[in-house]
């Protein structure tokens, strides 16, 4: 017998303090094996700004800054500029990048910072307990939201890689989910695509994820996959909508 | 550069960045300040620096975040409404306690205000407009030759203690012209940073971090932060004390406040009326105890600002009530002519007999 | 076969829920954790080790071995 599934180095050996069934966890470890299988540990940065994910350096075990909330693009921008030859990452909720971080997000992808950004969309806030959020979706239900939310006070959810995807600057953006393990499969595919647009110095890359967030959107784990589905995709499409250019 | 230039106070400031080593300016464009950054965009290029326009003061003072974080030797410039973007940035990087330098060229306030010179944003810079317990070493030039030293010890004062410093110009001193040298050489061995984020090779990880959610970690981090701070108080504390010796009433005053005191004070001295000033330099720290023993020797002290009183609140703490501390203000950018403070202080000399 | 780790097993089941054989279920006693971990039962060994409950797995507590 082979030990065919492990834990990857990258990733401290810890429980997490996310909840049961949260998405965050599985992003964490598809992250951890991208940085094992390039090998590139060492010369890792990553930046997690104020949101569930704010511990991020409690179980990766790079350097590591924790930003204030929305900024975590300026501070890569700050820090790869300094050492180009380090790959330098954000992680970043909805609550973050989509709302107070908007301005840093979309002036990263249109400076080409060869940063990439890990974009966790759960269309709630996580961390301060159910709040709407920009992605959050028309009708549902949050804790600043309580009878659903409506587009004639609020508007609409913001689709971020569509936006992204416009800016000439930005190299690759893709959507994936992790709601089941064929996407979680895919997501890999994609976080390791965006850490190697960076290291060919192709320009910005973004991975937005759907990802499941049991507790404020108050379902079960497995309700909270299905809801993934069946009412999250239809209105934020999975795709590659930037491809990058065969560099050189 | 070792010969006098004629330069505005603005690009002395940034050529002075340069001679200190400093290759990296996040910054964004805002008058009475613009003239920084565009000197280092063309400058910069020339030593391999990294010049970069951000979207926002708020995005620029958080790629200083990035670089100082990074180990890099760092700086942005910004005036008033650009600082008071900044403060929350500046409040996580004295957390964090990241070496960067920060420029503010005042104008007048508040909201947008204008664009000529003041002194208006002292409380901001001294009494921490940002959250938290926390200080920035704030220092005043009144000359461009001054600014230009400052701004070079500014880098190794930043290295020294792991914090932002902070450079409190105007826009008289950012847009006026003197000759100026860049003599001071400083420290190009810094100290060592292996705290920095510089990929953890052959190393454990290094958080660059300012979140403590136990109260108890977090309480002994200020504590350290406090600790800093009275080093502070205790070795860095500047000021220049310019024929106070004999003097039977002292003027207070900084930056440019206090080269228009200077002129006043020839004026009064021809006509027997024996001034002295008082020029802090450092204004965190502020040099209480000099003013505690010249408020031994005189029954008045005037306070002249480009504001409505700010430091005076400092320098009433420094007198103690051993004397009478006097105010003269102009404010939204009007700067104070030395006939005024001269006929102020022959007002007091009057009523005070 | 599989290896769940009870310290880190939060009971989510989204193991649960992709296994192609059911090989998974939630015990009936409370882990150290506080939670009803995730149990491998598999009496006639028909777990092939295709990872689909690591891969789902939000707390990494599932190693495979085949």
């Amino acid at each position: 017998m082979k030990k065919v599934f492990e834990r990857p180095k990258s990733m401290y050996p810890v429980s997490t303090h996310y909840c049961p069934g949260c998405g965050h966890g599985i992003v964490h470890r598809l992250i951890a094996e991208t940085i094992d299988e390039l090998g590139i540990l060492e010369r890792t940065v990553g930046v997690a700004p104020v949101g569930c994910s704010v511990l991020l350096y409690n179980y990766l075990n790079c350097d590591m800054y924790e930003a204030a909330h929305g900024r975590a693009p300026a501070i890569a921008t700050g820090c790869k500029r300094v050492h180009p030859e380090l790959v330098v990452f954000t992680y970043q909720g909805d609550g973050d990048l989509a709302s107070i971080g908007t301005a840093e997000i979309i002036h990263a992808a249109a400076r080409g910072e060869k940063i990439t950004t890990i974009f966790i969309n759960n269309a709630i806030y996580g961390m301060t307990g159910g709040q709407m959020a920009p992605t959050t979706l028309i009708g549902q239900k949050t804790t600043t939201s309580p009878f659903g939310r409506t587009s004639k006070d609020t508007g609409y959810p913001l689709r971020v890689s569509e936006i992204l995807a416009t800016i000439d600057g930005a190299a690759y953006v893709e959507r994936v989910a992790v709601n089941d393990p064929k996407n979680v499969m895919r997501a890999k595919k994609a976080i390791k695509k965006a850490f190697k647009t960076q290291m060919k110095d192709l320009g910005f890359s973004l991975v937005e994820v759907l990802s499941q967030c049991p507790t404020p959107w108050r379902m079960s784990p497995r309700d909270a996959i299905k809801w993934v589905e069946e009412k999250m995709m239809p209105y934020y499409p999975l795709g590659e909508f930037k491809s990058p250019k065969r560099e050189g | 550069m070792g010969k006098k230039t004629l330069m505005t106070g603005n690009e002395a400031i940034a050529e002075a960045a340069v001679q200190a080593g400093c290759r990296h300016f996040f910054g964004y464009p805002i008058t009475p300040q613009s003239e920084i950054p565009e000197y280092l965009s063309k400058r910069f290029p020339e030593v391999g620096g990294c010049f970069l326009q951000a979207e926002s003061e708020i995005a620029s003072i958080y790629m200083v975040f990035g670089a100082a974080g990074a180990g890099a030797r760092v700086m942005t410039s910004s005036s008033s409404p650009g600082i008071s973007l900044m403060q929350e940035g500046i409040s996580y990087i004295s957390a964090a306690e990241l070496p960067c330098v920060i420029v503010n060229v005042m104008r007048g306030g508040p909201g947008l205000g204008g664009i000529q010179p003041s002194q208006s944003d002292y409380f901001q810079a001294t009494k921490g407009g940002g959250h938290g317990d926390y200080h920035v070493l704030v220092l005043a030039p009144s000359t461009v030759q001054e600014a230009a030293d400052l701004m070079m010890e500014a880098f190794d004062l930043a290295d020294k203690y792991r914090n932002p410093v902070m450079i409190l110009g105007d826009g008289f001193l950012g847009q006026m012209i003197e000759p100026v040298e860049f003599k001071h050489m400083s420290s190009t061995d810094r100290p060592a940073r292996d705290w920095t984020i510089t990929g953890a090779k052959g190393r454990a990880q290094n958080v660059v971090k300012s979140l403590y959610l136990k109260p108890d970690v977090l309480e002994q981090h200020n504590l350290g932060l406090h600790r800093k701070y009275q080093k502070m108080i205790k070795n860095e504390r500047r000021v220049e004390a310019y024929l106070t010796e004999d003097a039977q009433i002292i003027i207070v005053a900084f930056g440019m406040a206090a080269r228009i005191a200077k002129t006043a004070i020839k004026i009064l001295r021809e006509k027997d009326i024996k001034a002295g000033l008082v020029r802090p330099i450092t204004l965190f720290p502020f040099p209480y105890q000099t003013l505690e023993r010249v408020a031994e020797k005189v029954d008045n002290l005037l306070v002249v600002e480009m504001n409505l009183g700010q430091m005076i609140e400092d320098v009433k703490l420094g007198v103690c009530g051993k004397a009478e501390v006097h105010f003269y203000g102009r404010v939204g950018g009007m700067v104070p002519n030395y006939d005024e403070i001269v006929a102020d202080v022959e007002k007091i000399v009057k009523e005070s007999r | 076969m599989i290896a769940i780790n009870e310290e880190l097993c939060k009971g989510c089941t989204l193991c649960v829920n992709v296994c192609p054989f059911h090989l998974i279920q939630i015990a009936d006693r409370i882990s150290s954790k506080g939670y009803y971990p995730a149990k491998f039962v598999d009496l006639k060994g028909k777990c092939t080790g295709c990872t689909l409950c690591a891969i789902i797995c939000p707390d990494v507590a599932i190693e495979v071995h085949r």
